[in-house]
């Protein structure tokens, strides 16, 4: 399978203090990779950075044959590279309608603008409902529903998304993973951070374990739910009995 | 004092207020946007001014036709101190960016006002149209006509810059990088081209207060920091979030300074603004206008 991401030797540090060391590590064109690992791992981190807000040490980020690293934020976005950021990051004083316009802003995007917020709205039924209503008043579940339509608004070709369970009900979180699904069945890439790891193992083909900043450890999302250190560390099973 | 008199002073508060709250709109944009405090702000209306003045001395243009050029002249003023000083000031984060750019800020305050005294000379200077002194009469109260216009164009300026930010996708992108920066840029709104554009947008607000500075009272090098503080203070009271809103709050300050003149005595007028100013941080710090 040809790489579509293709991240190599990425270091990255905040001030003085490194958080990614040598990682590498790629997605395909058409999968759902994972990416779990312990709080304060440097995931957040490495999502930042493919889209642009943060710079590597050293390393490159491609994607198909585009050097990303070297690009500003807003550029990244023109090539299809989407980030859903952690925490939702709305435009809160803005109706959700306005926060959809803007997931439009890019070039790339804004032409279709019209016709996607349709596909949005087939998506997230409720959206369409609160068009008017601002961001700031809406419920985690909701937020988090327009934050992922204002990532679809921009036409991903890659859709990266940090926690997007973080805090929600588990049957929102349920539909927002079958939305997730949905667009992977329509083309999209998906590149997921997730706190929640079986959830993620479940919906990835594959996924990546970062660990203080490293990968140790990768493998279809299947095989890895059944790996007894995973099961420990990040699934809650006790540790076998013997070992 | 009597009914007309009163409602007179009520009247050139309006008008004076009218004034105010452009400036501050300018100020209150930058800050709001860029999250730089512009100590300079004064200075790019000193500017405008005499832009404004020698337009008219040398043409003979009247101040509110020239003012079609006087803001595009600032604009362009704005990008260049944008592009030389302001854009390294705007990178950095937090507390060092407010502090950093106060400081910046002021040195170019220094530099602009001498580089205008030695250009324009200290003297003080104001333009006298040919319809100076008169106005209307309406019921006993006078409205002259310079302020009046000033007044008019102060208030469809502050209505074109709320439509512009409200309703066109270029203002909304201004007001999502207002709001969150690093989403903006995730949506593909270049930042640094809107901090570029915002500016040069303050500066010609700047302009347009300048111009009637000049008109109504008349301007000299050393006026800039006056003004950044009137500005600060009606930004202040309007909120530090609210940028159209600075407009009703200037205005409130303008009635404020001169109805307490009136019956407090003129000495007064600047403290009294200052005392509100005080009260406002003090009681709702949040600002009258701020919509959260």
């Amino acid at each position: 399978m040809t790489k579509f991401l293709d991240i190599q030797n990425i270091n990255a540090a905040y001030g003085d203090i490194q958080t990614l060391w040598d990682v590498s590590l790629h997605v395909s064109e058409g999968e759902i990779v994972g990416l779990i690992g312990p709080n304060g791992a440097g995931k957040t981190t490495l999502m930042r950075l493919i889209a642009g807000l943060h710079k590597p040490t050293s390393g490159f980020v491609q994607l198909a044959d585009t050097p990303l690293h070297t690009l500003p934020a807003y550029e990244i976005v023109e090539h299809g590279v989407i980030l859903v950021p952690e925490g939702r990051r709305l435009f809160g004083g803005m109706t959700v309608l306005e926060n959809l316009e803007l997931g439009a802003y890019s070039s790339r995007a804004r032409e279709e603008r019209f016709k996607t917020m349709k596909r949005v709205f087939e998506l997230f039924p409720i959206l369409s409902e609160r068009q008017k209503q601002h961001a700031n008043t809406m419920s985690g579940g909701q937020q988090q529903m327009l934050a992922i339509g204002r990532g679809i608004m921009g036409l991903p070709r890659l859709l990266m998304l940090d926690e997007p369970s973080l805090g929600l009900a588990p049957l929102i979180v349920e539909n927002i993973f079958e939305i997730l699904k949905l667009m992977n069945d329509q083309g999209v890439t998906i590149f997921l951070v997730e706190q929640n790891a079986r959830k993620a193992l479940e919906l990835a083909d594959r996924a990546y374990i970062l660990e203080q900043g490293r990968v140790v450890g990768t493998g279809l999302g299947r095989e890895l739910l059944h790996n007894d250190e995973v099961r420990q560390a990040y699934l809650g099973f006790a540790p076998a009995a013997g070992k | 004092m009597s009914i007309e008199s009163f409602l007179q002073t009520l009247v050139f508060g309006i008008f004076v207020g009218g004034i105010y709250g452009i400036a501050a709109m300018g100020l209150a944009l930058v800050f709001g946007v860029l999250k730089i405090m512009n100590i300079a702000h004064g200075e790019l209306l000193m500017l405008g001014g005499y832009v404004s003045f020698w337009l008219f001395t040398t043409w003979g243009m009247d101040p509110f036709v020239s003012i079609l050029i006087t803001i595009p002249a600032l604009f362009l003023i704005g990008l260049l101190l944008d592009r030389v000083v302001y854009r390294h000031v705007v990178t950095l984060q937090g507390e060092e960016k407010i502090k950093n750019s106060m400081l910046v800020s002021f040195g170019l305050t220094l530099v602009i006002q001498n580089l205008a005294q030695w250009g324009f000379t200290a003297d003080e200077r104001a333009i006298q149209v040919a319809y100076t002194g008169t106005g209307l009469s309406l019921a006993g109260i006078t409205l002259p006509y310079t302020r009046l216009g000033s007044f008019a164009v102060a208030i469809v300026v502050t209505l074109l810059l709320h439509v512009f930010l409200r309703r066109t996708y270029y203002g909304k992108a201004i007001l999502a990088t207002a709001e969150d920066w690093e989403s903006a840029e995730l949506v593909g709104i270049n930042i640094r081209r809107v901090y570029m554009m915002t500016f040069a947008l303050g500066a010609s607000l700047a302009a347009i207060a300048g111009t009637f500075v000049t008109i109504t009272y008349g301007i000299s090098p050393s006026i800039g920091i006056i003004w950044t503080l009137k500005a600060l203070v009606v930004v202040v009271l309007a909120g530090t979030g609210s940028i159209v809103g600075a407009f009703p709050a200037g205005i409130l300050l303008g009635i404020v300074e001169a109805v307490s003149g009136a019956f407090i005595g003129s000495t007064y007028r600047e403290v009294i603004g200052l005392v509100i100013f005080v009260l406002v941080l003090i009681l709702r710090p949040q600002g009258l206008f701020a919509r959260k």
